[in-house]
């Protein structure tokens, strides 16, 4: 009978996730700068234009999708700052355990700061 | 074709320049700037005043008649590609196995930058917040239109 993989410093935990994590929303921030650089452009072509595609943005479904952008940029940034301190900083290694929930904590904050604020903003509730 | 993999410790060829290690460089560097960039970014167009709802052709012409807001944004355009198309391009060399297909997603990424990167700046450096065509309830309040 095969026994399980006995497992390693890395495999199956904070190490392995993180990255999993930084790797999925930073696809996904890649693709939505695409769409944002394109749709910004048309302030080059009218205003009507513009104000057109950018209402989209100010609908029920994209404003949910906006809150996911922003959890994603959260994540992808403090992240990155904590890849970073693991790189540069000479304790960086011992404690990237520990930074990782700093960097779920803090992300955490700052998206219940902002969620109901943009949510009264895109169901007019203010 | 086959991936070759170096001999463990054998010494790095020092032919060519290392452009893996300042592509490595170049993604804290460029990231450490866009936690700023971004953040600034995400306050002033999602977080201060009415936030989303505020977002029209008024507002961004408001914005892009600043240098301030032009050179900011046009920090965040070049260097936010180039950061993800390279993080892309990371993605791509570890799951593709074809190398014909992996060169081709890598040129397509790359070409992809490249257009946006020169569409985004031209937009920016010759943007006119005042366009003659514009109706002139949707234009800022200081274009003499209004």
């Amino acid at each position: 009978m095969p026994t399980k993989p006995a497992g390693t410093l890395y495999r199956g935990k904070v190490g392995m996730w993180s990255w999993v994590l930084h790797r999925i929303t930073g696809v996904a921030i890649f693709f939505f700068l695409l769409v944002h650089v394109l749709d910004t452009s048309l302030v080059r072509l009218s205003p009507e234009a513009y104000n057109a595609v950018v209402s989209t943005y100010k609908t029920p479904l994209v404003g949910l999708g906006e809150l996911g952008l922003v959890a994603a940029i959260l994540y992808h940034a403090l992240n990155g700052v904590r890849v970073i301190l693991i790189d540069f900083w000479r304790k960086g290694v011992k404690y990237q355990n520990v930074m990782f929930w700093v960097v779920v904590v803090v992300a955490l904050i700052a998206f219940a700061g902002f969620a109901p604020r943009h949510l009264i903003h895109v169901f007019h509730l203010g | 074709m086959s991936v070759v993999i170096e001999q463990p410790r054998s010494p790095r060829s020092r032919k060519a320049a290392n452009w893996e290690k300042y592509g490595w460089m170049y993604m804290r560097a460029s990231g450490a700037l866009l936690v700023i960039l971004i953040f600034g970014h995400l306050f002033t167009n999602l977080w201060a005043g009415e936030g989303i709802k505020a977002i029209d052709f008024a507002f961004v012409g408001g914005k892009w008649s600043n240098p301030f807001w032009q050179v900011w944004d046009g920090l965040m355009l070049w260097l936010a590609l180039i950061h993800g198309t390279n993080g892309m391009r990371t993605i791509v060399n570890d799951y593709t196995s074809r190398e014909g297909v992996r060169k081709t997603l890598n040129i397509a990424l790359w070409g992809i930058c490249a257009v946006l990167v020169v569409l985004g700046t031209l937009v920016i450096l010759t943007f006119d917040p005042c366009p003659a065509n514009g109706p002139a309830e949707l234009l800022p309040s200081f274009c003499p239109a209004r």
